[in-house]
């Protein structure tokens, strides 16, 4: 069996992804970020690499930061995650998180990104109004290596401080 | 990156995984969190033959608080751990120390029965199980046993489980005086390179972390607490009958340096609550 | 208002922010099948059989190959003729020279079997002498018969840069000497994105999607190797998930896709996993630096000697081989050392190539010089400080023509003593010294060291040459300026950014030398057929370079928009200016035309004046500069030393950057915490290790310790400004500076803490152990 001769069950799973479902036959062994990239065709939840350290991956289980490349599908049959592109308002509105980022430089390259955000917005969910050493704690379990995380910690207190926001194109902040 | 292929199946109780686990034998194991074995699993380090998924159970998941003791359930994760307010009162450096494991992602997902049932001498709980004296409730075909946790790690990914048992219930003494969790890292999310929890007052206790091929107590430091040593002359001894590995993380004398120096410092901060 | 130098958001936000951004792998063309190596698991070995008939019967397999399948292709391009042994084939040709090296390829019709099928694919290996690092490969060198990796070069060592004949005269007479071993650790650049590309070859043609910083290069090369015409063959570089130097390499695998597809038939999509990429990917630094220095009592530095040993790896890349060259004419830093002779010598190991990684030669070059400084002070009891001040280049004393290599390193221009200066202040430095006095006095507090970084690096490439030297068709950028119908804009530049905000920064010097709304003009870069001829984005060129040709072209366009609307307006294009969108004749404010119908007359011949085009307002620039920039700074680290177990953790991180004219301060300073956050890395934290067999050991995430949020203190900023007379932005550029500067003041900061236990130097990383072992040994450990 674990030596790829045999071909493998499938099994059915459902999962709801930013409240849609998503149904596919899969492996026991397919990773739920690869079930949310190619099943669900959501390629915004990324891959950084294979030990579990750098949370690009990160997804809301239940609204609870949780590193999908370390969750097999099957795990969340019938349960429900929400991605980066389930963050914004159904009218386009980037959430407090992304309007936070966005205004305070929390983003270079935007691979680590989308991890990043959901980390964030888990975080905001439990503790509204976190320290910065309580920021930095939080987002341990994520690696950036573009911006040295000051403008992320800067990009996630701008979101405690501005708990609701518009979006507003134009670009002088 | 992808796990070799395994049969699956998910169970909904503690009985239907006894039973999975009689039939499949060494060939399965046993899927809590996963945070300690998908990792090993997407590297090729561990390739079962059988998952069975504990996922369904939802009577394994609690923290009750029996008066001298309190019940912890297998699957309980260790964010609940953390915010236990019966932990936090009633045997606060369980509730810490689970605090301290990876990052909050894997605080979402892992759990403290698979953490303990992995048997990780670099795992933080099993040091603080040691120390505490706690007792390990498993389930099998034939009954529940209790094992004490000086029992139950028995070699490095080893512990006394037998194939056909799962971890049911981690049971800790109550205590509220001293004690103290001693990790040092290099990066906040790393395991530790050496770790140290003591508990001192109603009980004293030193254990180790990645010292050995398995979690240990310091058994040198806690017989010469038991003949009044101060923390510095116990401490002093806390490396003796260790056998820390060298790796790129610290060379076997500076884990043994580190061992002293968090067990005096563990000591003095057990001691001053 | 002017928009160079405002903070503004970025426009490349939105997709990211949304998860909208397209990532090589994000790509599922219809029919995409994945490839994936087989690699060598020795060092240095004869490959005496491969068996690949188990993986090729593995379910969803379509292929599995080996060098005998691709004997026919060229070699990888990029090293010069004579250097003809070490062209590396695609596919290891009966040898391999280091762990991880490629050995099959299997093509599946998904990641997960081609997995599988991998494993299958039994190898065996005949060893050979192993040597895995410069000592062992340079020790090797001292027997004729000894192991050569690549026995037809008969050779381990390329004396790049010859050694001088003898030392210098400032050298010899110099009062006082001091030596220096430093070893530069071996880093990789870990972009959290790993290499991917996508290649599909269709009978009109070929496209390739990469992961890439040179979109043009690569399209050139690929048509030199397949002998297919430029026109036939597009590279897309999508959004990119970093890259610092890692993604301008060759890798086998940007040959190897295009082949397969062509013979496939379909797309095929190479994607690393991290475990993958930390020994296929190639790494960076890896240099041993013998410094001796020459001074008196006075602190001045009058000769400096430097002989670089650059690890080049098993399969040497040509930029790997030519970062020494960078290091040893920035080997003199920001001082005016009468003397400075710094040679190179390449030595190749079995272990994974050595290629740029951000600062790519110039970090090394700060750090030995940094450290010198920091011994000369030790060694003559003057504050650190201050042997800098006596040492620095003199604000007027710019041009510098640097001794250590003046055809290449001629300083433009800077002011090292107000950074410095800027730097103590923000410091209170003498506070600081005080408070140090007090805390190392004090067995219960943690030692407290302060360490100084007074750098200058080479950037903004760069002057004709410069590029050609590793390999590009030239080291100009190209921007083409186009007003559309309704008066917007797009403009198209050669580079190829990877989160620098590259569409922001060229977007805001547009803004302002056109007078059009930043919301209304978009940077489009990265595609081959729909953008001209560019470089690439690499040694901090973007805005110092590109950021010029921009400008240019923008000037040029509103010259020719001027014109039109001056015969719009019957007046004189000298007598208009453009405010709120009109073009207006200077003092009225009636006599207008909005840019939106001077950019519809601009196609429409009966409004144009007599002998102008229709798509006038459409200009391209290959823009040249006259020499390299040199942004500098002055960075301060406070470290405290936990006394019982050699801990360090960062108090204070203080960075004052020198670029010139800053663009965006914002996406500036963002730079800045990047690459210092990089070099602090490298300093404390990383190191890509290797045993004496050659077997790497870290090549996880698990061991190659990336600091998180949780690892590093917030950075306190400050600026000083010298313009370059490079470009008429005045700007430097900053992409790197920040991993040039960065660890140079973390070592000083903790040699400077041990001091009392006579600690000379300690090499990268500084780890817990290291230190603890100095405080032991009294100054004997490294």
């Amino acid at each position: 069996m674990g030596n790829g001769k045999t071909a493998a069950r499938l099994i059915e799973v459902g999962i709801t992804i930013n409240g849609v479902e998503h149904r596919a036959p899969v492996e026991a062994r397919e990773l739920l970020v690869h079930f949310t990239r190619s099943r669900a065709g959501l390629t915004g939840t990324h891959v950084g690499c294979d030990t579990s350290n750098c949370g690009a991956c990160t997804v809301l289980l239940n609204g609870e930061a949780v590193k999908s490349c370390t969750i097999l599908a099957v795990q969340v049959d019938g349960q429900a995650i929400t991605t980066v592109e389930g963050l914004a308002a159904d009218d386009g509105s980037f959430s407090p998180v992304q309007e936070g980022f966005r205004q305070e430089h929390g983003l270079q390259c935007g691979y680590c990104t989308p991890g990043m955000l959901m980390a964030a917005t888990g975080l905001l969910t439990t503790n509204p109004d976190p320290s910065r050493d309580e920021i930095r704690e939080a987002l341990e379990g994520n690696i950036c290596r573009c911006t040295g995380y000051q403008m992320i910690v800067n990009s996630v207190r701008w979101a405690a401080e501005h708990p609701v926001t518009v979006t507003t194109k134009g670009s002088p902040s | 990156m992808i796990p070799a292929s395994f049969d699956y199946l998910k169970v909904e109780s503690s009985a239907e995984a006894i039973a999975a686990l009689t039939e499949y034998g060494d060939d399965a194991k046993l899927l809590a969190g996963g945070h300690s074995l998908i990792p090993l699993m997407k590297l090729r380090f561990a390739t079962p033959e059988v998952l069975i998924d504990l996922g369904g159970i939802t009577d394994l998941s609690y923290v009750r608080d029996h008066g001298d003791h309190l019940a912890i359930g297998a699957l309980t994760r260790h964010c609940d751990v953390q915010a236990s307010p019966e932990l936090a009162a009633g045997c606060p450096i369980v509730s810490h120390v689970a605090g301290t494991v990876g990052d909050p992602q894997v605080r979402h997902r892992g759990t403290i029965g698979g953490s303990l049932a992995h048997g990780d001498p670099a795992s933080d709980l099993p040091a603080v199980m040691l120390a505490l004296g706690a007792t390990l409730v498993a389930s099998g075909p034939s009954g529940t046993r209790e094992i004490p946790a000086v029992d139950f790690f028995c070699g490095f990914l080893e512990t006394a489980l037998a194939a056909d048992e799962l971890l049911t219930e981690i049971r800790v003494p109550r205590h509220t005086t001293g004690w103290s969790y001693q990790k040092f890292n290099r990066r906040a999310q790393d395991w530790a390179i050496v770790g140290v929890a003591a508990v001192t007052g109603d009980r004293t206790g030193v254990s180790l972390v990645n010292m050995g091929p398995a979690p240990m107590r310091a058994e040198a430091t806690e017989a010469a607490l038991a003949t009044g040593a101060d923390a510095a002359t116990a401490a002093a001894a806390a490396a003796e009958g260790t056998e820390p590995s060298s790796d790129q993380h610290g060379t076997a004398d500076y884990r043994r340096h580190l061992a002293r120096v968090l067990t005096k410092r563990a000591l003095v901060e057990a001691g001053l609550r | 208002m002017s928009l160079v130098g405002a903070r503004v958001i970025r426009k490349e936000d939105p997709n990211l922010i949304t998860g909208r951004g397209v990532f090589v792998d994000d790509l599922d063309l219809p029919g995409t099948v994945f490839a994936t190596f087989v690699r060598s698991t020795e060092a240095h070995a004869e490959i005496t059989s491969i068996d690949t008939a188990d993986a090729k019967a593995a379910p969803g397999v379509l292929g599995v190959y080996t060098f005998d399948d691709f004997a026919e292709l060229a070699r990888v391009p990029g090293l010069p003729p004579e250097l003809a042994p070490l062209h590396r084939p695609v596919l290891a040709n009966g040898t391999v020279k280091f762990v991880g090296e490629p050995v099959a390829v299997v093509v599946a019709t998904d990641r997960y079997k081609a997995a599988d099928a991998a494993e299958l694919v039994a190898v065996d290996y005949s060893p050979l002498p192993v040597l895995a690092s410069i000592d062992a490969s340079l020790a090797a060198m001292a027997d004729p018969d000894g192991p050569r990796i690549h026995p037809l070069l008969q050779t381990n060592a390329l004396p790049i840069l010859p050694a001088p004949e003898a030392p210098s005269e400032e050298f010899v007479n110099a009062p006082r000497h001091a030596s220096l071993r430093i070893k530069n650790n071996r880093c990789s650049a870990v972009a959290i994105e790993t290499f991917a590309v996508v290649a599909d070859w269709r009978p009109e043609g070929l496209v390739v999607w990469a992961s890439y910083q040179a979109p043009h290069h690569l399209r050139n090369q690929l048509c030199g190797f397949f002998g297919i015409d430029a026109s036939e063959c597009r590279v897309i570089v999508p959004d990119v998930g970093g890259g610092f130097g890692s993604k301008i390499n060759f890798y086998v695998e940007l040959f190897l896709a295009p082949e397969l597809s062509r013979r496939l038939r379909r797309p095929v999509k190479f994607a690393l996993t991290r475990s993958e990429a930390m020994v296929h990917m190639h790494h960076g630094r890896a240099q041993i630096n013998e410094v001796e220095v020459g001074f008196d009592d006075e602190g001045i530095v009058h000769a400096l000697r430097v002989h670089t040993m650059q690890d080049i790896g098993g399969w040497p890349d040509h930029t790997g081989l030519g970062l020494g060259v960078l290091t040893s004419a920035m080997a003199g830093g920001c001082y005016r050392i009468p003397s400075v002779q710094a040679w190179l010598t390449d030595v190749i190991t079995n272990t994974t190539p050595i290629a740029a990684y951000r600062g790519a030669g110039r970090p090394e070059a700060a750090f030995l010089i940094e450290r010198t400084m920091d011994l000369v002070a030790d060694e003559t009891g003057i504050d650190p400080a201050e042997v800098r001040r006596r040492n620095f280049i003199q604000p007027d004393q710019f041009p510098w023509v640097t001794p250590a290599n003046p055809d290449l390193a001629v300083y433009d221009s800077g002011d090292y003593p107000a950074g410095l200066a800027e730097l103590l202040r923000i410091l209170d430095y003498d506070a600081l010294l005080a408070l140090q006095a007090t805390r190392n006095a004090d067995e219960s507090q943690p030692l407290m060291g302060i360490g100084l970084s007074c750098w200058t690096e080479i950037a903004g490439f760069g002057p004709p040459g410069s590029l050609e030297g590793f390999g590009h068709v030239g080291s100009w950028e190209s921007a083409n300026l186009r007003i559309q119908p309704d008066g917007s804009v797009l403009v198209s530049v050669g580079l190829a950014p990877h989160g620098q905000g590259t569409y922001t920064t060229m977007a805001q010097i547009a803004a302002d030398e056109l007078g059009i709304d930043i919301d209304r003009i978009v940077v489009r870069s990265s595609d081959t057929e729909t953008v001209q001829q560019g470089i690439g984005t690499m040694g901090s060129r973007g805005v110092a370079v590109c950021g010029e040709a921009v400008r240019n072209a923008a000037i040029e366009v509103r010259r020719r928009a001027a014109a039109i609307a001056a015969h719009q307006l019957e007046a004189n294009p000298d007598d208009l200016e453009v405010v709120d969108g009109e073009f207006r004749v200077k003092g009225t404010s009636t006599k207008s035309t909005p840019w939106r119908d001077v950019a519809l007359a601009s196609y429409q011949n009966l409004q144009l004046p007599e002998g102008t085009d229709a798509g006038t307002l459409d200009h391209t620039v290959f823009q040249t500069v006259p020499n390299f920039s040199f942004p500098s700074g002055a960075y301060g680290c406070v470290i405290g030393i936990d006394r019982e177990t050699g801990a360090p953790s960062i108090e204070r991180y203080v960075c004052v950057d020198d670029c010139g004219t800053v663009i965006n301060p914002l996406l500036a300073e963002g730079q800045v915490h990047g690459g210092v956050s990089q070099g602090i890395a490298q300093a404390l934290f990383e190191e890509v290790t290797y045993d004496e067999n050659g077997q790497p050991t870290a090549t996880t995430l698990v061991d190659y310790l990336v600091p998180s949020a949780a690892d590093l203190p917030d950075f306190e900023m400050g600026r000083v400004v010298t313009l370059t007379p490079v470009n008429s932005l005045g700007a430097k550029g900053i992409g790197e500076s920040g991993a040039v500067g960065a660890p140079p003041a973390v070592v000083n900061a903790v040699v400077d803490a041990l001091s009392a236990f006579g600690v000379r130097h300690l090499d990268m990383p500084v780890t817990p152990e290291k230190i603890w072992n100095a405080m032991s040994a009294q100054g004997t450990g490294v």
